[in-house]
This record gives structure tokens, sequence and C-alpha cells, in this order.
């Protein structure tokens, strides 16, 4: 066991804050894909298409 | 197939989703060994364990200071060449280098209370990295303020190259003015300071929070070409309900 001196809880507490500010990040980015390739599954699902899957090609 | 031709957003997708795998495990790879490497690192004499939060407020405040250069560089992309992948890049590094900066701030903080006696003081290095963190989201809310990606982009980017001027006096404050935040003790004149035993744990912790940046701006920059493939579609949808006028 690590032994972390009289600190430990500042060391822990900064540990545990970075941990939650990446889980935040990875989890918002996961989050938000799901989120943009249901709408644009949906999209698909109702034959709106951009001109470029139509092979006139777009930007995006 | 030449460089310039991954700067097309489709190209970049399909490239981005056949690299993200591997950069992820690659990531988690250099955290394992790097957080090994805290485990096994002396503590320093003076501060103790304390030394440990080093390993990741240094990493976090450089990758901070990184997201905003990094917009800079995507801000000339914007108002010089005008491309639209340039546009995503600044876009999907801002909420990126703004944790960075968050988590450079809360455990500089906590960092300070045991060594300095205060978790805060209005010194030169302590305020110009808030600054910092305030000007990303001023920029956040800048993007989310114009609904045109475009008025966005152009708007955003010449915000970013104002604010890059904060980057020189975040890295020179500690020489400019006196502050209680230690001078640098990495990158300058003369070599690091800090002895092997825990230069090495920081550098291979520095590696590891870089890689992650890079999976996090790709995986944010793969998701922004969504978003805009959404809107193209959600006009496009517009159009059609709304019919020949």
């Amino acid at each position: 066991m690590m032994h972390l001196g009289p600190h430990a809880a500042f060391i822990v507490t900064a540990y545990a804050a970075a941990i939650a500010i990446v889980a935040g990040l990875v989890a918002w980015i996961l989050l938000d894909r799901r989120h943009l390739t249901r709408m644009l599954d949906d999209f698909e699902a109702q034959g709106i298409t951009r001109r470029s899957q139509r092979g006139d090609g777009e930007k995006w | 197939m030449s460089l310039i031709e991954f700067a097309n957003p489709s190209r970049f997708v399909a490239l981005a989703s056949r690299v993200l795998p591997w950069l992820s495990a690659v990531t988690v790879l250099a955290f394992a060994v790097g957080i090994s490497q805290v485990y096994l690192a002396p503590d320093d004499y003076q501060q103790g364990a304390t030394v440990k939060i080093m390993f990741i407020h240094v990493p976090a405040a450089w990758l901070g200071i990184f997201g905003w250069v990094l917009m800079s560089a995507a801000a000339l992309g914007t108002l010089v060449w005008r491309h639209p992948l340039a546009d995503v890049a600044a876009k999907a590094a801002a909420p990126i280098g703004a944790a960075f900066t968050l988590m450079c701030l809360v455990t500089g903080s906590l960092w300070g209370r045991p060594m300095w006696g205060t978790y805060w003081v209005w010194d030169a290095r302590l305020t110009s990295v808030l600054v910092l963190f305030l000007m990303y989201l001023g920029v956040i809310a800048l993007w989310r303020t114009i609904d045109d990606p475009t008025q966005a982009a152009r708007a955003a980017a010449v915000l970013t190259l104002v604010g890059a001027i904060n980057i020189p006096i975040i890295k020179f404050s500690v020489d400019w003015w006196n502050t209680l935040h230690q001078p640098a003790s990495v990158f300058r004149l003369g070599g690091p300071t800090i002895h092997p035993a825990i230069l090495v744990p920081l550098i291979l912790m520095a590696v590891a929070f870089t890689l992650l940046f890079v999976t996090l701006h790709l995986a944010a920059m793969r998701n922004e070409i969504m978003r805009r493939r959404v809107r193209t579609l959600m006009m496009l949808q517009a159009g059609v309900h709304a019919g020949p006028s």
C-alpha cells in the first residue's frame, strides 16, 4: 500500500478530480456520437440523403 | 494519396475511424506505464508525497496551453485558407482544452493548499491560467451563439488569435513578475532542474496525456463533421417539407 503522508486527502482528491474530468470528457464524446449516429440513421431511413451520397459532391 | 486529400471531411472521418481504436489502445497502454512509474517514483525531499500531484497538474497545464495553440493554428486555416476542416478542428479542441485547463486549476489548487498554505492567490501565473480557462468558455459560448458554422468559425478564429497573446504571458509570467508559483523547472535554458527519478514519470505521464488529447480531439472532430451533416440534412428536410414557393 502506498503511503501518501499527512496530505493524502489532497493527493487523492486531485487524482479523483482528474479522473472525473477525463471520464466526463469521454462520456460526452461517446454520448454525442451515439446521438448523432441515431439522427443520421433516422434521416437515412426517411430517404433524406446528402448530395455527396447521391454522387454529385457536397462538402459535408 | 497526398496529405491534402485527407483534409476532405469524408476521407478524414474514414481515416479517424480506422486510427481511433489503435490510438485509444496506445493511450491506455501509455497511462498504464505512466501510472506504474508514478507509483514507483520517490517522494520529494521537501514536498513529500504531494509531489505526485505534479504528475497530473503539469501535463494538464501543458495541454491547456497546447489546446489554445492548436486552436490558433486552426484559426489561421479558417481565416487564411477558409478550410472547413480547420473550423472543425478549432471547435472540437475548445472543450477539450477547457477541460485540461480546469484540471490544471483544480489540481494546482489542491497542491497549493498543503505547500503554500492557500488554495488560491491572484499571482500572475494563476491569474493568467484562469484567464485562459475563461477564454475557452468564451470561445465555446461564441460557437453556440452563432447558428451558421462558417460565420461562427470566423468570429471564433478572431477571438482565438486575440486570446493567443495570453499564451506567452502564461509561460513567462513567472519570470516577468514575482509569483508564488515556482519558475519553469522542465522547459528552461540549462535543462530541467528535476531529478530523473521524478522527471521520467512526469515525461511518461505527459506523453500519455498528450495521446489522450489527440484521441479525444480526433473523436470530437469526427462528431463535429457528423453534426454538420445532420444540420445539412435538417435544412434539406425543411426544404422538402416547405415545398416550392
